[in-house]
């Protein structure tokens, strides 16, 4: 799936009335299959960024073009069955829901997509982040670095597209980064998946060969 | 996993506050069930007991009195009535039967009612189809000293075919009276007051001294009321019978007798409001239709005490219901995140208001669930000790329609107040949620 941003704007309402812009990006182009590093400092926009490519959030105004579909014109549930369809999330704090076990926040990923919950699925994916034998636990049971797992799993699991990670190596310890960041790189080589990860650490970036800083095409104040 | 899956496991996240909140649903409905159960089973007793009968005839006064008093054994007698007019009213030609009913005394420990009346009593259908049924070994009484006792009366006195017992003048357990009546026959249970009744030979209620009207009283009565004066029957005349006892009792003149009430059965029915209307007309008595009179009490006051109470324990239930809402409102601040993820996973607008919506039926259909389950677990174990302390036969296994409703209900309730923290999570900005 190729991913492509035209003129997208986006803009805050601040409490005193004012807007405050956050993005203003003329164009920004991800390749079906390409790995991507996207550098940035806090509150540069990066998560607002991901927000309006997932569709979570809908731009204010511009073309969020997937596989040739503008999803920025979509209404908001037909965004929310293609995220959940065609697009993987990772997040910095795993985000992991804390009443259902590892094997359940992968089946919860799928049964948002309308498709059929495919359990063997979802075991098979578990299996291969190595948490085989953790399938009936609780996040709360678990290591970050296991968390993050089954986050990856569960980004995984409708077979997405394209996936979005957010910081993924931000709160796990040095020995489970690299694990983990291998682990998403491979699964999304293997799947032919398109990654857009967001970091501010150069030592993560440094293993993409396309870094791209979001200043650069990123201009909220004018013109880019 | 589907929404129902999903609404359980938040509902187990959270198990203390949601089985605490399930629980008070559950103990209102248990209260509804209990209520509605015990309202039938008053109802159907109050309704159907005494709709052999197509009037009840006794002294002017309260007419809902006399019923209660002829038919179901409560409240006091309102006064006697000539035996003479007994006569009358059992020799009109468009009565079929007419009962005599001499009531006031009670037994020694004066738990139970004694009925002076005629074995007749027992040929009648007690309820449309309802014949009365003898348990083995005994049956009707024959002879003045002869008695038949009510199945719930032999099982709480023990009492059995050739016991014997005295009776309590007017109830008053001091003033006991000396002459014995023995059990001849115990009744099949009913379900009806004759279950406490205990039945005594007409006969043999005459012969106990103290029973017998003065004559003087008599004549002043008569005059009072423009009857015929009576004259004493010559001592010749009347009948005797040895006791038990061995004592020879003597039957009571005619003119001295009184009956408490008549219970009547006319041939045809269009006769009973003429007849009702004729008495009334009379100096002397009134006639109740025992249908009416029971239908009044339904209406007005045991309808009105079932509205009441089933308000009451609706109230509770809505009560319940606000617990619902307070328990899932509350915890809705803490699962902004969990909605937030949700829907950064695909989860629409509509899906996480319908898994808030589907917490709340869970909670509340599962709490009535357990309400019915309580309620008629209550019922099994009241049923036994209702019966022992009251005519009330109550059936441990009891389900009302009435209990239909209160599923649906739940539903409706549940969703009312799952509306507000449904449209809470609706409403949830998934960025900020996720930022939280």
């Amino acid at each position: 799936m190729s991913l492509v941003l035209k003129d997208i704007r986006k803009s805050y309402r601040e409490p005193d009335g004012k807007r405050l812009p956050i993005l203003n990006i003329s164009h920004f182009e991800l390749q079906a299959g390409e790995q991507a590093v996207l550098l940035g400092p806090s509150g540069g926009g990066k998560t607002t960024l991901l927000n309006v490519i997932s569709g979570i959030t809908a731009p204010d105004s511009g073309s969020v073009i997937l596989d040739g579909t503008d999803i920025a014109r979509f209404s908001e549930n037909r965004r929310d069955r293609f995220r959940a369809q065609k697009i993987g999330f990772v997040f910095q704090t795993f985000n992991l829901l804390g009443a259902f076990t590892a094997l359940e926040n992968v089946l919860l990923g799928m049964s948002f997509s309308g498709r059929r919950v495919n359990r063997p699925h979802a075991v098979d994916l578990l299996t291969r982040v190595g948490l085989a034998h953790r399938l009936d636990h609780r996040p709360s049971a678990m290591s970050v670095g296991e968390q993050q797992r089954v986050a990856v799993a569960r980004a995984l699991a409708n077979n997405p597209a394209l996936l979005l990670a957010d910081e993924p190596t931000a709160n796990v310890d040095v020995t489970n980064q690299q694990t983990i960041l291998t682990l998403i790189r491979e699964a999304c080589r293997e799947h032919n998946v398109a990654l857009l990860m967001v970091t501010h650490s150069m030592e993560v970036a440094g293993q993409f060969q396309r870094v791209d800083r979001l200043s650069d095409f990123n201009q909220p104040e004018g013109t880019p | 996993m589907n929404l129902v899956n999903i609404a359980w496991k938040s509902i187990r996240q959270r198990s203390l506050a949601s089985s605490l909140t399930a629980l008070s649903v559950a103990l209102g409905v248990a209260l509804m069930v209990t209520v509605l159960v015990i309202n039938s089973v008053v109802t159907k007793m109050f309704s159907q007991s005494m709709t052999g009968y197509d009037l009840v005839v006794g002294a002017k006064g309260s007419a809902m009195q006399l019923v209660l008093n002829t038919i179901y054994f409560l409240d006091k007698p309102i006064e006697n009535l000539p035996y003479s007019y007994y006569q009358k009213i059992r020799n009109n030609s468009g009565v079929s039967h007419a009962i005599p009913f001499c009531l006031g005394d009670t037994t020694q420990d004066g738990r139970f009612r004694i009925v002076g009346t005629i074995p007749e009593y027992f040929d009648i259908e007690y309820m449309p189809k309802h014949k009365f049924q003898f348990q083995p070994g005994g049956g009707i009484m024959k002879d003045p000293f002869d008695a038949v006792i009510g199945a719930r009366v032999a099982r709480s006195n023990g009492w059995s075919v050739g016991s014997q017992f005295s009776i309590a003048h007017g109830g008053n357990l001091e003033d006991v009276h000396a002459e014995k009546f023995t059990v001849k026959g115990i009744l099949a249970p009913t379900g009806t007051p004759n279950d406490g009744g205990v039945f005594i030979h007409l006969d043999g209620f005459y012969m106990i001294p103290g029973h017998e009207k003065p004559l003087d009283e008599v004549r002043e009565r008569d005059k009072a009321f423009g009857l015929e004066i009576a004259e004493e029957t010559p001592s010749r005349e009347r009948r005797t019978f040895q006791g038990p006892d061995g004592k020879v009792y003597k039957e009571l003149p005619d003119s001295q007798k009184e009956v408490t009430a008549i219970l009547v059965r006319v041939k045809f029915m269009t006769f009973a409001p003429m007849l009702q209307a004729s008495i009334k007309k009379g100096p002397l008595a009134q006639a109740a239709n025992p249908i009416a009179e029971i239908g009044k009490l339904l209406r007005n006051i045991v309808g009105n005490i079932r509205t009441v109470l089933v308000v009451m324990t609706a109230l509770i239930i809505v009560v319940s219901g606000v617990s619902i809402f307070v328990s899932i409102y509350n915890s809705m601040s803490d699962r902004r995140r969990e909605i937030a993820i949700m829907r950064a996973l695909g989860a629409s607008r509509t899906t996480v208001f319908s898994i808030i919506i589907a917490e709340s039926i869970l909670l509340c259909v599962g709490g009535g669930i357990l309400g019915f389950l309580i309620g008629h677990t209550l019922v099994f174990i009241a049923s036994p000790v209702v019966e022992a302390r009251s005519e009330i036969l109550l059936n441990p296994w009891a389900f009302e329609l009435d209990e239909l409703i209160i599923l649906p209900a739940l539903i409706v309730l549940a969703t009312i107040v799952g509306l507000v923290p449904g449209l809470t999570a609706y409403r949830t900005d998934v960025a900020r949620g996720l930022a939280e």
